[in-house]
């Protein structure tokens, strides 16, 4: 009930709506209307490539709602059981609790195997989408100053999403994540000093352990994901108060942001996207097989398969240890053995130039200034052909994780191709990182193209909130 | 105020209008179709294709709504500046450094953090209770002297049943299916075996015995190609040559496969004459430790 008494109806006063009831209830009990009216008001730039990490997010979001699910189905447990379910070919056979569950979950729970299914799609789409919004974070500049402590969460989102798909697709206890978690033990075991310890401490002893995938379960759906929404709403947060990048254009400077309000053009057209993910995501899983761990069978340690691959963007890892050298000196007692270097000490520089990035190129440019307005990427040719290389170098590895796969379709022997592969490793990112050099500097040499037409008339919002009519293109 | 370059007339919204409305109704019947499948049992792909209609008209709708029947303004905003202002911050310094002479306590500060990492080092121990010390186990396997070898059911092996060029996995009696003691036992023609010849003893009759633990990643060494009497390794591809000791002659390895001693017996099974004279599956920083 509103206190009339203490709001003195007028005669010009219409009468308050349902919307007005709420908005003074809620208002009364909090004091937010300024702070809520000021925030549906905030201005967020317009531009297709902003919303690739707004597909990320949606991703996780559609990943926490189909895990929920799936963890009331899932036994964290590897101890054995005789599977007796309808999956004929699996009947009889001791398989664990694990590996039991999935199978059911799959083909005895109903809307089991498309949310299982779903979930692994969104996965995948999920690091897919982080790489592209970080390719496009980082080919537009949008990392400088003040955006480096974004920067350094964004990796962290990454590098979690890359341990949540890891520890996520090794549940199932099957043979292909088994022979995974086995290069992942072998990998970790080989630093030098530190890997024996390192290694036991992770998988509980000598691989394979009863504990490993209890475990893993506790790193999948709460270490990982408890991380991963902190930073999520870091990120959001630190973006929300830095306010948006964005691209140059008339009426765009360093000092102002131009583009629709947060309500309702921002929210409806991210909620309409948010649910054309999930369609997507929904259509992946019900008609693109993923991941049928009842064709690979459940875990055994003197079983394998091939070819095996991992998650796509555990391939690149994958394949720099199918390129590595066979190289294990022992130096004064101590082997470094051959994983060592392409499985941890790569991956290792690779991963932290990436998170230092935006210090070493203010290092490399001299250039400490904030930025606002996003660089076009033929503007910066030195991180264009760092960039570029990079990616190469990621993609080589990546086809080199399933050179196996790729000698049969080629019809070539996979030794050959793993020899031409490793000096493509070495040769490509190079040649790469030239041609995109000089083709930035080249381009920087023709003269700029006239300036686009200004489109339509703009508001400026003032410092109380209100918006006037700005002039045009002004500055 | 506004407005978009082409605002849509009166005629044209109301289409839209109806499209959209059209599509939430479709959101709506196909969330309840999706019920009624449910009951009625399920069907992935038909689930899959009703949850995929239901978010993408309802989607489409939001999107449609928002881009046609809402007006697009284009708004500029002041960025403001993130730094605070020179007072502010000397302001915070001497808030966080002044009251109660904070800072002036040199020593006791030093010792608060001497504290703090005694007490970090206490939380961290409890991490050790995770897994073992790495011990001998590295360096041995459940073989013993006199282990008979048996296959992954635990039935004894026989000589007889290895046609040449044959390979089966064997473990010892009362270990079948032991991950680090798997090993794999192939016959190949004796005289083509170049085996050092302290070594030569423990392949009887062209029978040889090797670790199936890849000394690269730890994968079974799964693919054997007969043509070249070559065992790889379907992980990362590295190639041994069982002619000549498991040498790695492709690939990432760089170890050869160790070669387990075996006897063979009058009644035609298999034992072990000892353990494993090196460490099994992938190099670890000690491996050499205890090599005479």
């Amino acid at each position: 009930m509103r206190d009339e008494a203490r709001i003195p109806p007028t005669a010009t006063a219409p009468e308050p709506t349902a919307l007005d009831r709420l908005v003074a209830w809620l208002d009364e009990r909090t004091g937010a209307a300024d702070f809520v009216r000021s925030a549906l008001r905030k201005v967020f730039p317009d531009h297709w490539s902003f919303l690739l990490g707004e597909v990320a997010l949606f991703c996780f979001v559609v990943l926490v709602a189909t895990g929920v699910f799936l963890t009331f189905f899932f036994a964290a447990d590897s101890g054995p059981v005789v599977y007796d379910g309808p999956y004929a070919p699996l009947r009889g056979a001791e398989v664990s609790a694990a590996f039991d569950s999935v199978v059911r979950l799959s083909f005895e729970v109903r809307a089991g195997l498309l949310m299982r299914q779903i979930h692994h799609w969104a996965a995948v789409v999920f690091i897919a989408a982080i790489v592209l919004h970080v390719a496009r974070v980082f080919f537009t500049g949008a990392f400088r100053r003040p955006r480096e402590i974004n920067w350094l969460v964004g990796f962290g989102l990454l590098v979690l999403g890359m341990a949540a798909g890891f520890t996520g697709y090794s549940l199932p206890d099957d043979l292909l994540s088994g022979t995974g978690l086995r290069i992942a033990y072998s990998v970790a075991l080989s630093i030098p000093f530190l890997g024996p310890w390192l290694a036991y401490l992770i998988f509980g002893g000598e691989f394979p352990t009863r504990e490993l995938i209890g475990r893993l379960y506790v790193f999948h759906i709460m270490l990982i994901p408890a991380l991963m929404i902190g930073a999520v709403g870091l990120h959001l947060a630190i973006l929300w108060f830095q306010k948006h990048t964005q691209y140059p254009g008339p009426g765009r400077t360093e000092a102002n942001v131009v583009g629709r309000h947060f309500w309702p053009g921002q929210v409806f057209r991210s909620l309409g996207l948010f649910f054309l993910t999930a369609a997507v995501l929904a259509l992946l899983g019900g008609f693109v097989q993923i991941n049928p761990v009842w064709v690979y069978g459940p875990f055994v340690p003197s079983a394998v398969s091939s070819p095996a691959q991992p998650d796509w963007y555990i391939g690149w890892l994958e394949g720099a240890l199918r390129l590595g050298p066979n190289w294990e000196p022992t130096i004064f007692g101590v082997t470094i053995p051959s994983p060592f270097v392409p499985g941890v000490v790569l991956p290792g520089l690779l991963f932290t130039a990436f998170a230092l990035w935006p210090f070493i190129e203010a290092r490399l440019t001299s250039d400490h200034r904030e930025h606002h307005l996003l660089d076009d990427p033929w503007q910066a040719p030195l991180r264009l052909a760092l960039g570029s290389a990079a990616l190469t170098i990621f993609v080589v590895l990546t086809v080199a994780g399933a050179n196996d796969i790729l000698a049969v379709f080629l019809n070539v022997e996979v030794e050959a191709l793993t020899q031409v592969l490793r000096v493509v490793l070495v040769v490509a990112p190079i040649v790469v990182g030239v041609v995109a050099y000089r083709l930035a500097v080249e381009r920087a040499r023709r003269p700029p193209e006239a300036a686009a037409p200004s489109a339509g008339i703009r508001l400026r919002r003032t410092a109380d909130g209100g918006f006037e009519e700005a002039e045009e293109g002004a500055s | 105020m506004t407005g978009r370059a082409s605002d849509p007339g009166p005629v044209t919204e109301r289409r839209i209008e109806r499209l959209v409305a059209a599509l939430f109704a479709l959101t709506a019947l196909t969330g309840l179709a999706l019920l009624g499948l449910y009951i009625a049992g399920g069907q992935p792909q038909l689930e899959c294709l009703l949850l995929a209609l239901c978010l993408g008209s309802l989607g489409i709708g939001i999107i449609l709504w928002s881009q046609e029947l809402m007006p697009e303004r284009q708004v500029e905003e002041p960025r403001h500046r993130l730094a605070s202002d020179p007072g502010a911050r000397a302001a915070l310094a001497e808030a966080i450094e002044e009251e109660a002479g904070f800072t002036r306590r040199r020593f006791l500060i030093r010792m608060l953090l001497t504290a703090v990492g005694g007490l970090a080092a206490a939380l961290a121990i409890p991490v050790f209770s995770l897994g073992p010390a790495p011990g001998r186990e590295l360096f041995t396997t459940s073989w013993r002297r006199g282990s008979r070898l048996v296959g992954l059911d635990g039935q004894p092996i026989r000589a007889a049943d290895l046609a040449v060029d044959a390979v089966t996995t064997v473990f010892p009696e009362g270990h079948a299916g032991d991950a680090q003691a798997q090993t794999l036992l192939i016959r190949v023609p004796a005289d083509l075996l170049r085996l050092p010849p302290d070594r030569a003893v423990w392949a009887p009759e062209g029978y040889v015995a090797y670790s199936k633990v890849c000394t690269h990643a730890g994968c079974p060494v799964g693919l054997y190609r007969a043509a070249e009497r070559r065992l790889i390794c379907p992980c990362h591809q590295s190639t041994f040559d069982v002619l000549d000791g498991a040498r790695p002659v492709f690939g990432p390895a760089a170890r050869p496969l160790p070669q387990l001693p075996i006897q063979l017996q009058p009644d035609g099974t298999f034992v072990a004459l000892g353990d494993f004279d090196e460490p099994i599956g992938p190099s670890f920083w000690n491996m050499t430790e205890g090599e005479s």
